[in-house]
């Protein structure tokens, strides 16, 4: 059996109480205290989660003219030096090869954060739409640690200062920590205010000391998953596949079809064709919660499949995103997630399932 | 005295009575839990039979009577809050059963060889 990689966060979170799981071939915490109770930190005070296992990519070149701005759907070229913008990474059918977050760094130097799972392929596929230029997989160098809930700037404050007073929504600074670089963004997966941070290994260690040490309360994959549902956040493997367009996703606001690009062509097509299926957000009538797979029925009748679902503590309901056939579907009337064992009666509901985020 | 069956079940006898819930080591397994369904009071179960349903964070699953006989009282208020078989597994019943053949207790295990069947695992 393949050994499983593991952060330079590993040991310390051995110290812990940790429950861990296989992750895209990495040893991750699935869990430390409890997933509702970690999913309380974040919405309530403040939680750490290691995030190392996403892969960091490193662009020199000229951005009009290497291919770059075209190998995505992101326009770098009217990207700000210190912003960095969410899109996709699309084959020539409009598939999502995956999701990623594009970094302007300089006027011709980007950083490219990737999914785990996907991570040698998008190198691949990059690579092979650029020309005079450099691209460079440094995730392996970087650990990434996401500080994310209404107390996250408060907890900063004493290692960023007034860096974090200037810091807009999907910006970033290139800062310093522990006398290491730090590239500090302002962004995150959860929905609170929160922050990502870029650093190398060694350094990653001492800031994990330093938070946990500060009260901050380590989280895993179970909470992180509960928490970027009750946002409508889309995970790639689940909600996200080569198999799916992001119009056929409801995410059409992240990409721009009056500008070219690799997988724009087919966008256009289907845009202009009419979409056939759909990602609609649900909540259940009870506490009962679908996964992903359980099938969709309205009318008795089959019209689609669950791609994410879980338990939302705030809400306590179940909430999800399922892949619904548009033919004849009613958004109005309440529809039915079955597997083998189970039907649970559910609504469509809209995005954010909560509120004043 | 509690006695366990292999799927993590826990039965207390009282009289004819049986008062059942899941282990400490089933919570731990299962994680947060956030949905229970219970079984009808005065319905039948036969020992080995799906009698109760949970779903947690990470799994959904069902729970099977270690003991056969008729449902006599179910606990309630599990069903608004089903995290308190997380806080105290061994200490919250689920549901309680007038037994019809005490012979099959002999079949379960004692506190001691279940530990050591849970240590096996």
């Amino acid at each position: 059996m393949e050994e499983l990689l593991k952060t330079p966060l590993h040991a310390k979170q051995q110290e812990l109480k940790t429950k861990n799981v296989s992750f895209c071939g990495w040893d991750m915490p699935i869990q430390f205290d409890g997933i509702i109770a970690e999913h309380g930190y974040c919405r309530n005070d403040v939680a750490l989660f290691d995030t190392s296992h996403m892969g960091e990519f490193f662009f020199k070149g000229d951005i009009k003219n290497s291919g770059i701005n075209e190998a995505t759907s992101v326009n770098i070229d009217a990207l700000d030096i210190g912003k960095c913008k969410y899109g996709f990474l699309l084959n020539e059918q409009g598939g999502v090869m995956d999701d990623l977050i594009i970094y302007r760094l300089s006027e011709d130097e980007l950083m490219i954060v990737v999914n785990a799972a996907t991570r040698e392929n998008d190198f691949t596929t990059i690579n092979s739409r650029i020309n005079h230029a450099i691209l460079e997989d440094r995730s392996m160098e970087y650990a990434k640690l996401d500080v994310q809930g209404p107390n996250s700037k408060k907890i900063l404050e004493k290692y960023f200062g007034t860096t974090l007073d200037e810091l807009a929504f999907f910006s970033f600074a290139q800062t310093k920590v522990f006398d290491s670089d730090c590239l500090l963004s302002r962004t995150g997966y959860t929905g609170e205010l929160g922050y990502e941070l870029y650093v190398d290994n060694t350094t990653s260690v001492k800031l994990w000391d330093a938070l946990i040490a500060d009260g901050v309360k380590p989280a895993g994959l179970g909470a992180r998953d509960i928490l970027r549902l009750e946002m409508g956040y889309s995970l790639y493997g689940n909600d996200l596949s080569e198999d799916i367009t992001p119009l056929e996703a409801n995410l059409g606001k992240f990409v721009n079809l009056k500008r070219d690009y690799v997988g724009k062509a087919a966008l256009e097509k289907q845009k202009e064709d009419g979409l056939q299926r759909i990602l609609l957000p649900f909540k259940t009538t009870t506490r009962r919660s679908a996964r992903k797979d359980f099938e969709v029925y309205q009318n008795d009748k089959k019209v689609g499949f669950v791609t994410s679902g879980a338990f939302s503590p705030i809400l306590n309901v179940g909430v999800g995103l399922a892949m619904i056939d548009i033919d004849g579907f009613d958004k109005e009337q309440s529809i039915e997630l079955r597997d083998k064992r189970s039907s649970i009666e559910a609504n469509i509901a809209s995005l954010p399932f909560i509120q004043n985020k | 005295m509690k006695k366990y069956n292999e799927e993590h079940e826990w039965v207390e006898m009282d009289g004819d009575i049986a008062t059942v819930g899941i282990s400490a080591y089933a919570v731990e397994q299962l994680g947060d839990i956030t949905f229970i369904e219970l079984p009808e009071v005065e319905s039948e179960v036969s020992m080995g039979d799906s009698t109760a349903f949970v779903e947690s964070v990470k799994a959904a699953s069902d729970i099977y009577t270690p003991i056969s006989g008729e449902v006599c009282e179910v606990n309630e208020s599990l069903l608004d809050e089903p995290e308190v078989l997380n806080e105290d597994a061994q200490g919250t019943f689920i549901f309680k059963l007038k037994i019809s053949n005490a012979d099959e207790l002999n079949s379960l295990m004692s506190e001691d060889e279940y530990k050591n069947f849970v240590d096996s695992l």
